[in-house]
């Protein structure tokens, strides 16, 4: 039996209303895709810049001021530019790769087909969404071409000196505006986004979709949409606080008496501390909201290739939910050499400390799954596998850093960057790849090359360890982290660290080329995909054509009789899996 | 005239259907098919999607509005340079104004939610009620414009002090979410003309304008108190 249905918009056949301006949730899907992959391009070209300087200090890179010829007067980086360069690198990378390319393109594209709808209930706020994000991005890549250069006040926006204006530094009058600007802006799309995730999930699950039902990423979608939420809707008041600061004269984040370059500021009043916590009640939550999506595809990808189900669904569904709950309870332990009350430190140590219990839980979850499974390795599970192995490296750094007392001496240091780099930029950029060689065939009908995507892996995962696992070295033999340059007698000596690190930067980031040629390639001339060569059980793989039609589902709704995740059952016509949306019996799975 | 339209019905209209849009299938997990003998396939409730949208939205807003006061708590405690503000009196008769609003909101969704044939005479007293909150909430956001202008003639500008930067920034984000809920109730009368209007619709519009209504009243009484 099956509900016959028709799509609530009719399919465009221009041109603009067809691709640019669609309403189609799978073409807003591939859209933040190709604005996550410019992002991440650029992001990528930015650290390779700054890596090349902190090796090799006075380094002339050829052809560099043609970005910015104050920044980098006859090719060589100034320490401001170094900053700007940094700002740049982590805000493109937070917000336009690990929020927009796991939540916001994957999102898009499958939440609705997994929980069997044709669209997102709100089609016109979907394409907003999008648009509003791409004018967030224009706005900030535009602070390049200013002529003092985008903001150097590090993604974090540190108030008093990101509420100051041009005294504060290049780029810390228009470019700060800017910047501030960019991220509002860019809360809204994510917001309308976000509202259209959960209204997806809650009302448009097809008949027998049962919230028990619904594949772990449709959980992890819809968690983090309940995240990002709260998360958001805090740091855009925080922007607009910002920006009254600069262009309004007000003073919420700087303070009476502030001198700054022999000048004493106009401001009286404001709290610096003030910034810190509104702008980490959105921060912890926001590292929670590029790992969840992540999470949910390598349990996806994860189960499709060990051919049996996770040990429990469930508990993976409560561990990411009470992650969520917590995440925003933590955001202090950001700000444990802030000068905040170190009673309120304690107070945010301890739920840091339980938040790695549901963490551990998933992961003992994957890995014991793996146990006597049948693997089937190819470039998506091995990412999956990637990502587990850069989620444990970087997480067990954690439980250094939620201590106050070892914080404070790790906390201005490389520690933490190797930290943060593994826990959550690598461990989602590996989700990310592994979501990318699993849903490729689905979303442009071909498939991507397996052998390219298997030596792009071992590349990209020996890499990303020879850039990160030093970072730790580096952090715990002191080396500051911000500095553009190393210049003290201490710190000498692990110049040749940082230039065996610049390199494998280099190399990593070649082998990224690898998967873009792949992508290409495959994009025009891959093989032509199967509906399911994955043989997966979810709605997905159930869609009439590949890719999926205009409606999805081809006017007919599916109906499901299955948990998502039969896999390693008999199935009387051929096969270890029964799909969500066939009719047949099986026996009980025991989860 | 227009045609006030039913809720989505648990079975699910086809699409040419010309009382709008069909329904979103016939909701969630309703019905849900139960596999292997299976009993936890459940038989959940699936709200029209605008009324789940219309929480979302509330929650976010209230969100917004919660970092709005904690940053004014905390940059009340920050320095000494907070002065007392004497709000215009204006600003009291805007607050009736806002809560006649709802009232006859009220008033229209109720008459509208009872309406099964209407005759044409019942069906504009429906709509009066709604265009009345209409002009309401106009002469709300026009009356805030005046106390803006009255505080700006008494030398209290934005960046005066702490407590009129926070005054202004509340109550022109108040506005904006008031001219957002101006923009719902615009919407719920062109689609009631078109024929076309779900009461998930208008009850997801009166229940926001409801809800910045409420917001305002606690924002009156944080500004009351701190500023």
């Amino acid at each position: 039996m099956a509900t016959h249905a028709v799509h609530h918009h009719q399919a465009p056949t221009g041109f603009i209303r067809k691709y640019v301006f669609s309403l189609d949730h799978k073409v807003i899907g591939k859209q933040y895709y190709g604005l996550a992959l410019v992002a991440v391009v650029i992001g990528m070209v930015l650290s390779w810049l700054m890596r090349l300087h902190l090796g090799w200090t006075n380094l002339a890179i050829p052809g560099l001021h043609f970005l910015s010829s104050a920044g980098a007067p006859g090719n060589i980086m100034t320490p401001e530019y170094y900053l700007q360069l940094m700002t740049m690198h982590g805000t493109i990378m937070v917000f336009f790769v690990l929020t927009t390319a796991p939540f916001a393109a994957f999102g898009n594209f499958f939440l609705p087909i997994q929980v069997g709808a044709e669209d997102m209930p709100f089609p016109h706020f979907n394409m907003m969404s999008f648009w509003v994000t791409f004018v967030a991005f224009v706005v900030l890549i535009s602070s390049f071409f200013l002529s003092d250069g985008p903001s150097l006040a590090g993604w974090t926006q540190y108030a008093p000196l990101s509420a100051l204006g041009a005294v504060a530094g290049p780029g810390q009058g228009l470019g700060e505006i800017l910047w501030a600007s960019s991220i509002g802006i860019f809360c809204i799309g994510q917001l309308l986004g976000s509202l259209n995730f959960i209204t997806t999930t809650l009302d448009l699950r097809t008949k027998g979709m049962s919230l028990m039902r619904m594949p772990l990423t449709v959980w992890a979608w819809f968690i983090t949409s309940c995240m990002g939420l709260g998360a958001f809707a805090v740091l855009m008041p925080a922007c607009i606080f910002l920006v009254l600061d600069h262009v309004a004269g007000t003073s919420f984040f700087v303070p009476s008496n502030l001198v700054v370059n022999d000048q004493l500021q106009p401001h009286s009043g404001g709290s610096t501390l003030l910034w810190q916590h509104l702008f980490w009640f959105f921060g912890h939550p926001e590292v929670y909201i590029a790992i969840i999506p992540a999470m949910g595809i390598v349990s996806h990808v994860l189960i499709t290739s060990i051919r049996k189900p996770l040990l429990s669904y469930k508990v993976i569904i409560a561990s990411m939910s009470t992650i969520a709950f917590l995440s925003y309870m933590v955001y202090g332990h950001h700000m444990f050499v802030s000068g905040m009350n170190p009673m309120s430190s304690l107070f945010f140590s301890f739920p840091t400390l339980i938040i790695t219990i549901p963490a551990t839980i998933i992961v003992l979850i994957w890995i014991g799954s793996l146990y006597r499974s049948r693997l089937r390795i190819n470039a998506a599970s091995l990412f999956a596998l990637g990502f587990i192995s850069m989620f444990v490296t970087g997480g067990v750094s954690g439980f250094f850093l939620a201590q106050p007392s070892l914080d404070i001496m790790l906390h201005a240091t490389y520690f933490v960057v190797g930290h943060f780099h593994l826990v959550m930029a690598v461990a989602a950029i590996f989700g990310i790849f592994s979501g990318t060689y699993f849903w490729f065939p689905k979303m442009f009908g071909r498939m991507m090359n397996d052998t390219l995507g298997k030596i792009h892996f071992w590349l990209t995962f020996v890499g990303a360890y020879c850039i990160f696992m030093p970072f730790h070295y580096l952090g715990m033999a002191g080396n500051v982290r911000r500095y553009e340059a190393f210049v003290d007698d201490y710190l000498q000596p692990l110049i040749p660290v940082h230039r065996f690190i610049t390199v494998a930067a280099l190399i990593t980031g070649a082998a990224q080329l690898i998967f873009l040629y792949n992508l290409f390639h495959s994009r025009f001339w891959g093989k032509p995909a199967p509906d399911n060569p994955w043989e997966g059980t979810s709605l997905e793989w159930s869609t009439p054509t590949t890719p999926p039609p205009f409606d999805n589902f081809g006017g007919t709704l599916p109906v499901v009789y299955h948990d998502p995740y039969q896999y390693g059952v008999e199935n009387t016509t051929g096969g270890d899996y029964v799909m969500q949306t066939s009719p047949q019996q099986v026996a009980p799975t025991g989860d | 005239m227009g045609t006030f339209v039913q809720d989505p019905p648990a079975i699910p209209k086809p699409r040419e259907d010309k009382l709008g849009p069909p329904a979103f299938t016939d909701g969630g997990g309703r019905d849900a098919v139960p596999a292997e003998g299976s009993l936890h396939s459940v038989q959940d409730y699936s709200p029209p999607p605008a009324s789940t949208a219309i929480w979302v939205v509330i929650a976010a807003v209230t969100m917004t509005f919660a970092a709005l006061t904690s940053a004014l708590i905390v940059r009340q405690g920050a320095s000494l340079d907070w002065h007392h503000l004497v709000m215009p009196r204006l600003i009291y008769a805007n607050t009736l104004v806002l809560l006649v609003s709802s009232v006859t909101l009220e008033i229209s969704r109720r008459k509208f939610k009872a309406f099964s044939a209407p005759t044409v005479r019942e069906f504009r007293r429906a709509e009066f009620w709604l265009k009345l909150t209409l002009a309401l909430g106009v002469l709300f956001v026009v009356g805030q414009w005046f106390v803006w202008m009255q505080l700006r003639a008494e030398g209290l500008y934005l960046a005066t002090n702490p407590n009129s930067s926070f005054f202004y920034v509340l109550t022109v984000a108040h506005a904006l979410h008031i001219f957002g809920g101006l923009c719902g109730l615009v919407y719920v009368v062109r689609r009631l003309n078109r024929g076309l209007l779900h009461k998930s619709t208008m009850d997801a519009a009166s229940r926001f304008w409801h809800f910045v209504d409420v917001l305002w009243i606690y924002l009156m009484v944080l500004l009351w108190i701190k500023i």
